[in-house]
């Protein structure tokens, strides 16, 4: 209601996308455990008043470029958090959430995501020119000055991944910022420069850190060790191929023990996708998989029909991070990719996933608003 | 940027699309992952099945049965119990959630949890969806006599070793125990329990059935086969005279009588009857030496050695009787491989399991015709429908019926007044023969007793094998192969 009011021009697929993946996300995580559904509606309708909120009070978006040095730092600020004593909480090997007491523990990186996307866009927007032109003299290679981004930016992603054991987040993080990067600039030789660069640096970790190598091993033969190191991939490849193709129907996979745990442990979190392939079949995954191309391509076309550079990369960096983090958490559980643990957006269960995902939608939201009036004037 | 915007959507596409593709892959895949073992989603599917009862003979007694339990969700599981626990868990095996299935409960599955194609089974599991109440599985009603089985069980306490009884002229199974046994209801719940249980032999092995799978060594028992090869090929007759020096020379050793080892005191001048009843090494030996290996082989071969007794029980838990060498079942190609001699006496290698034994007394009873071992009688559908009822039918032809007749009578003689006194039963002519078999340890033997009764009308044969003893075939396993009989054919003791 609030949207139609305050933007009216705003795209009419993105919302009913994410509204329809947050229901999925509430009805699977009924199935598993009734209780912690009803928490997830409540943080769906906290998702949904942050929402309302910035679609009535960010009267200009690009506002937000004039603070993105902010933004930026506190990005960094969120991700450190965890790390600090006191606060931090380690769970599952990574150190990701920050517990102020009661109920208000909260992954602060899923907010640094949108936070670090606003500041990549203004960032790159104010640099572009140098980054893509500014080497032509000198060969292919960028100077060491124009550089200097690049490798802060990837050093940071390492040690935010060395830090907090968070692979999923610093690839996610790494792979949007090559992202943004390569279409600011158009230079295959940046993208190629930074994978090279996170392959070098993942393999150090990977001699150094046993959490990254049980994480490979376990992926490159998970049938090594089931009951040990690749037990989650393990079962959750078992519900995947037990679903068929139109699944078990909904209430009918076999997700539980007798004792009433699931199988497969954080499976209204990361798993969350073997639980729908299984009960809605691959019918149900490749539907949602679409959902997310769908978000995907609306989003992308947002940016195509800006006309600045700032709301490109912004629109652009927004849908690429959501459908980056639904690519590596899916890939992850079907065995295509290393298993690490993110959130599939809006169906996970998790408060400041939903939160964050849903800011990033009214981000994306209020560009699109602006952009289709534009076109229309 | 837009170049680079659609580009970008495109190799997102493309990852999207591999997505999809592995868990298509997965799909694919899907028959080899439910057969792995630490799968749970088919075995927990089937918990929503109400599985079919096991039964014994009566047709009445569950060996087999349900426990209902009511989940959070409103759903039903059917989790086994089992009511005899011990006395049948070797024949019915169990069915549980975290350790698979062995037994019945794993070979007949497919009845039990009504997912056999067979077309009334289709249809009520059809209509059971419809109406949305738990399918139902079809019930088991096995040829296990309690009576007897408890005989069995009761007489093998104590000791390692295992009893079948079989019913020569069906081949049913009206007892199959294995000791030491354990409680199929604590498998799921109490693992280690399970592997504390400890017995006079090592490993101990509860869970292996060793009626149908146990290593024993046949000893004399298996003189039966050669005196049956001896017969019935014609180069001998029960009234045949051997001279007996106590020992027979083999390769120019001399290997002695057992019980009077180191002292060749003979029998003297013995007829083929008279070795039987004695149970005299050395006339066998000369006798296998005489036939040839090859020849003696092919006997063990027409009851049904080399070949794996087709009883309805997991494949995997049937050994099959033979000549082993280094663990594997081994079938010479000339007869010059194997010590005719040793072979004739049941020692040379062989590994025989009491099932197989119980079939060559079945055999001999049956007039030279083994019937194919079955464990169940039918099965029946949750309407009371019989969906499949299991026919006698014969398996091997071994010897002719005269031959029978004459080991027949040859064995009676060994009870009678022979090594087999303990299995006297006053009114009733058990036939049988003893069997104590070195595994070349002190202390270690294998102890056996072959019987069927009553002679002239055999209702029921069996075979008692015991390891770890240090007494004779005679003093320990006819006792309890006595006992057996006595239960088999109604008689209490």
């Amino acid at each position: 209601m609030a949207l139609r009011v305050r933007l009216p021009h705003a795209d009419p697929f993105l919302l009913p996308l994410g509204g329809l993946l947050s229901a999925l996300g509430i009805t699977m995580i009924y199935r598993i455990d009734p209780e912690l559904a009803f928490r997830q509606g409540l943080w769906v309708v906290v998702g949904v008043a942050v929402f309302v909120a910035l679609v009535l009070f960010l009267r200009d978006y690009r506002e937000l470029d004039n603070v993105k040095y902010i933004l930026g730092v506190s990005a960094i600020a969120l991700l450190v958090l965890p790390a600090l004593p006191i606060i931090g909480r380690t769970i599952n090997g990574a150190t990701l959430w920050v517990d102020l007491g009661g109920p208000l523990v909260f992954q602060p990186g899923e907010l640094a995501k949108v936070f670090f996307v606003v500041f990549l866009a203004g960032y790159l927007r104010d640099n572009r020119e140098m980054l893509s032109y500014g080497a032509a003299g000198q060969g292919r290679l960028p100077s060491p000055k124009h550089l200097g981004p690049l490798l802060l930016i990837w050093g940071g992603a390492m040690l935010v991944l060395f830090q907090t054991r968070d692979l999923g987040g610093a690839l996610l993080y790494f792979t949007v910022f090559l992202v943004m990067l390569y279409v600011a600039t158009a230079r295959w030789t940046f993208v190629a420069a930074g994978l090279a660069l996170f392959l070098a640096g993942a393999f150090a970790l990977y001699q150094v850190i046993p959490h990254v190598q049980d994480r490979v091993q376990g992926w490159l033969d998970p049938w090594a060790e089931p009951e040990g190191q690749s037990y989650q991939l393990v079962q959750s490849l078992y519900a995947v191929s037990s679903g068929g193709v139109f699944g078990s129907g909904l209430g009918n996979g076999v997700l539980l023990t007798p004792a009433g745990d699931p199988y497969i442990p954080f499976l209204e979190t990361d798993f969350i996708f073997s639980a729908i392939a299984q009960e809605l079949g691959l019918a149900g995954g490749a539907g949602v998989i679409l959902l997310y191309l769908i978000f995907a391509y609306r989003g992308f076309r947002v940016s195509m029909l800006a006309q600045d550079g700032f709301s490109k990369l912004l629109a652009a960096g927004l849908t690429a991070a959501l459908a980056i983090q639904a690519f590596i958490i899916i890939g992850g559980v079907v065995g295509l990719i290393p298993l690490t643990g993110i959130t599939l957006p809006f169906v996970s269960y998790g408060g400041s996933s939903v939160v964050a995902n849903f800011v990033l939608l009214a981000l994306l939201l209020v560009v699109s608003d602006r952009v289709n009036r534009g076109e229309r004037a | 940027m837009n170049p680079q915007i659609r580009r970008l959507f495109l190799v997102l596409s493309l990852l999207f699309v591999a997505l999809i593709a592995t868990a298509t892959y997965w799909l694919w895949r899907a028959p080899d992952l439910e057969a792995r073992q630490g799968n749970p989603q088919l075995i927990v599917r089937e918990l929503e099945i109400e599985r079919g009862l096991i039964l014994a003979a009566d047709g009445r007694t569950p060996l087999a049965a349900n426990r209902r339990r009511k989940l959070e969700d409103g759903r039903v599981w059917y989790l086994r119990r089992y009511p005899r626990g011990e006395l049948t868990a070797h024949a019915v095996g169990y069915s549980t959630i975290g350790r698979s299935r062995t037994g019945l409960e794993l070979s007949l599955n497919d009845f039990l949890t009504a997912s056999n194609a067979n077309l009334s089974t289709i249809i009520d599991t059809t209509l059971d969806r419809l109406r949305g109440i738990p399918r139902e599985g079809n019930d088991v009603v096995t040829t296990l006599d309690l009576d007897a089985q408890r005989a069995a069980a009761q007489g093998l306490a104590g000791n390692c070793g295992a009893a079948v009884a079989l019913e020569p002229s069906t081949g049913r199974v009206l007892a199959l125990a294995s000791s030491p046994s354990f409680d199929p209801n604590l498998v799921e719940t109490d693992f280690d329990s399970i592997e504390a249980i400890t017995a006079p032999c090592r490993p101990a092995a509860p869970l292996l059935d060793r009626a149908t799978a146990g290593r024993f060594v046949p000893g004399s028992t298996f003189k039966i086969v050669t005196a049956a090869a001896a017969l019935d090929t014609g180069t001998y007759t029960p009234e045949s005279q051997f001279d007996d020096p106590g020992f027979c020379t083999l390769f120019g050793e001399r290997v002695f009588n057992f019980s009077d080892q180191g002292t060749p005191a003979g029998f003297g001048r013995v007829t083929l009857a008279d070795a039987v009843e004695n149970s005299i090494n050395s006339v066998f030996c000369n006798i296998g030496k005489e036939l040839g290996a090859d020849v003696v082989l092919e006997y063990a071969k027409r009851f049904g050695f080399y070949d794996r007794p087709p009883i309805e029980l997991p494949s995997e838990e049937v050994l099959i009787s033979g000549l082993y060498r280094n663990g594997r079942l081994y079938d010479p190609e000339s007869a010059s491989e194997v010590d005719p001699g040793r072979l004739a006496f049941g020692q040379e290698r062989l590994v025989v399991t009491p099932l197989q034994m119980a079939l060559v007394a079945a055999g001999v009873a049956n007039g030279g015709v083994v019937m194919q071992p079955r464990l169940v009688e039918r099965i029946v559908s949750p309407d009371g429908d019989v969906i499949q009822r299991f026919d006698e039918e014969e398996w091997k032809t071994a010897v002719e019926p005269s031959t029978a007749a004459d080991l027949s009578a040859m064995m009676v003689r060994a009870v009678e007044s022979g090594t087999g006194g303990a299995a006297q039963i006053p009114g009733i002519s058990v036939a049988g023969k003893t069997g104590t078999a070195e595994t070349g340890a002190a202390g270690r033997n294998n102890t056996w007793f072959i019987a069927f009764a009553p002679a002239e009308q055999p209702e029921v044969a069996v075979a008692v094998a015991l390891s770890d003893q240090t007494g004779t075939g005679g003093a320990t396993a006819a006792p309890i192969a006595r006992a057996i009989i006595e239960a088999a054919l109604g008689r209490n003791t």
